[in-house]
């Protein structure tokens, strides 16, 4: 079917886009690339334009890239863990005849659509706050001593206040994959006498498996860019300084351009190390 | 998994689907409340649930700040702006990758999608340095081409997506009844490519009006969205909860609707396929 002018064409018909995606990718990191190996602090009129690896050797060794990198940790497995298991659950639960199904689901979903800034300080001031969060009140209703979520537990609320936004994803994707198992299987299990935590243990869970490795590939991709959450709620502060976040506050805030380069490109590099994996699945997946 | 199922257990299951749906959705349906209060009624202690004056006075408040009206024109124009230039660049791609696929076609999508995963601090200075050099800083102009650039790969990848769909006979039936290139994508293609686009579209408009990185980083006043507007109100004079909560509902609210009608490709846009 494809003759070697339809070739061509189609050439000429893709070029605009790889083009466009070329530049993109290429010249900002080539650009990053260049400042992490140069002593670039703008603010003190520094540039000395090769210094081979000390930006990244003081970046790696400085305690705040160790805790950067914990706190990455634990907020990515926090929301993983909290989305993944929510998000069976709630599949699970979506996939049972109900009234108001559509309704239900609609609830569920609504959070993946509030734009980040609008979630993290809803959460902030309405749910969190010490003086008059939602919170706060319960804790005082059930006679207790109302608690600083961000002050005092501050990777946890902003773990909350991502999972909430991240659960709909999961749920959507996972009840997608619930809904293409087939019955039959289910119910000659149930026959043969399986009881329910069974036929989720070897049925379910197995036919998931897949549809959660995505889930945990694109989450873990979008979640150690998380960004605008940590920048309204505690601004970096309480040890909440993601990998993210320091590479910026490097680069924006003490305008060390060397250094945060440097930092920049170890994010890239953690960052694509999770991309092949996803790239691998999904590759496979073009082959079917 | 259709199996016999008692009413009561219909019930049960409801019942518990309700209310943890409910519980979900509380926040939002929170702040839609507060929206509606007066300030002192907003923080009063006890909580107050629906028996109090419903007033309009926040809504007016937030559109008569000064800078609402700007915001809310910037996210349209930078969130419609960027999905228009996204399309006609994708379109043309994801056509010929699906109805003309050479050797590389699956290299390309794949590179494509690798450019998508690229965090976006590792780019951080150079976009803001160009952008001072091209004296195109808090432009809307600006917002538009990087906001198109990192969601390319998501319009290119569910237009693909969309056309393979489309069945290659038709267009060689077409072809053998005499139609031109030009007809064939007219009469022929288009009708078929238009749901696929549409959703598309309607994707990526909401992607790019919750977009909080470079909109809150390349952006001060004259091109900051919706997203930069709502993050001016975690400063300490900005506390006041209803006209949060208000300018938060006009902020979403739009884009909760659009969600809702696009449940469906949010799958198949966000997970390159990889889940069917």
């Amino acid at each position: 079917m494809a003759t070697q002018h339809s070739r061509s064409a189609a050439r000429l018909m893709i070029a605009p886009a790889v083009f466009v995606l070329l530049v993109w990718m290429l010249i900002p990191l080539c650009m990053t690339l260049y400042f992490s190996f140069a002593d670039y602090r703008p603010m003190r009129a520094t540039f000395e334009p090769w210094i081979g690896f000390d930006n990244y050797v003081s970046f790696v060794t400085s305690s705040s890239f160790t805790n950067s990198v914990i706190t990455t940790l634990q907020m990515v497995g926090g929301i993983l863990c909290i989305t993944i298991a929510g998000g069976i659950a709630l599949a699970l639960l979506l996939d049972q005849p109900i009234f108001g199904q559509g309704v239900v689901r609609i609830l569920v979903i609504a959070p993946f659509f509030v734009m980040p800034t609008v979630s993290a300080l809803v959460w902030k001031n309405m749910f969190f706050n010490v003086d008059n969060g939602l919170f706060s009140y319960l804790y005082k209703a059930l006679g207790l001593q109302p608690y600083d979520f961000l002050s005092q537990a501050p990777v946890f609320s902003i773990v909350v206040i991502v999972a909430w936004q991240w659960l709909p994803f999961a749920t959507l994707i996972l009840l997608t994959a619930v809904q293409s198992l087939s019955s039959e299987q289910l119910e000659a299990a149930e026959m043969d006498g399986a009881p329910g935590w069974a036929r989720f243990w070897y049925i379910i869970l197995p036919h998931l498996s897949r549809a959660i490795t995505v889930v945990i590939l694109i989450q873990t991709i979008f979640l150690l860019s998380v960004f605008a959450e940590i920048f309204v709620t505690t601004n970096g502060a309480f040890g909440t300084r993601t990998l993210t976040y320091l590479v910026y506050q490097r680069v924006l805030e003490s305008q060390n351009i060397g250094l945060g380069s440097a930092g920049g490109i170890i994010a890239v590099i953690l960052a694509n190390i999770v991309a092949i994996f996803l790239m691998r699945i999904v590759g496979k997946n073009l082959d079917n | 998994m259709a199996r016999a199922i008692t009413t009561r257990k219909k019930v049960m299951w409801t019942a518990l689907s309700w209310g943890i749906g409910l519980l979900i959705f509380f926040p939002i349906l929170w702040t839609f409340l507060t929206s509606f209060k007066t300030e002192a009624t907003a923080i009063a202690d006890p909580p107050v649930w629906f028996a109090f004056d419903w007033t309009l006075e926040n809504y007016r408040a937030v559109q008569e700040r000064s800078n609402y009206p700007l915001a809310l024109t910037n996210s349209i124009i930078i969130a419609v702006g960027s999905t228009i230039l996204g399309i006609a660049i994708a379109v043309p791609a994801a056509w010929a990758m699906a109805f003309v696929p050479g050797r590389r076609t699956k290299d390309v999508l794949l590179w494509m999608l690798s450019t998508k995963m690229l965090p976006a601090v590792g780019v951080l200075y150079p976009l803001v340095l160009l952008a001072k050099w091209l004296g195109v800083m808090d432009s809307r102009i600006l917002l538009i081409v990087v906001l198109m650039l990192i969601n390319l790969p998501i319009i290119v990848w569910m237009l693909y997506t969309y056309f393979r769909e489309i069945p290659g006979e038709i267009l060689e039936a077409a072809r053998m009844d005499g139609a031109s290139l030009r007809n064939e994508i007219i009469y022929v293609l288009t009708p078929m490519a238009i749901p696929g686009i549409a959703s598309t579209i309607l994707l990526n408009i909401i992607l790019a009006w919750n977009e909080a990185f470079w909109t809150i980083l390349l952006t001060t006043v004259d091109a900051a969205p919706l997203t930069k507007f709502i993050a001016s109100f975690s400063a300490p004079e900005g506390l006041f909860y209803a006209k949060l909560s208000a300018a938060s509902m006009m902020a979403i609210a739009p884009i909760l609707v659009m969600g809702w009608f696009s449940q469906k490709q949010l799958v198949r846009g966000l997970t390159f396929g990889a889940v069917k």
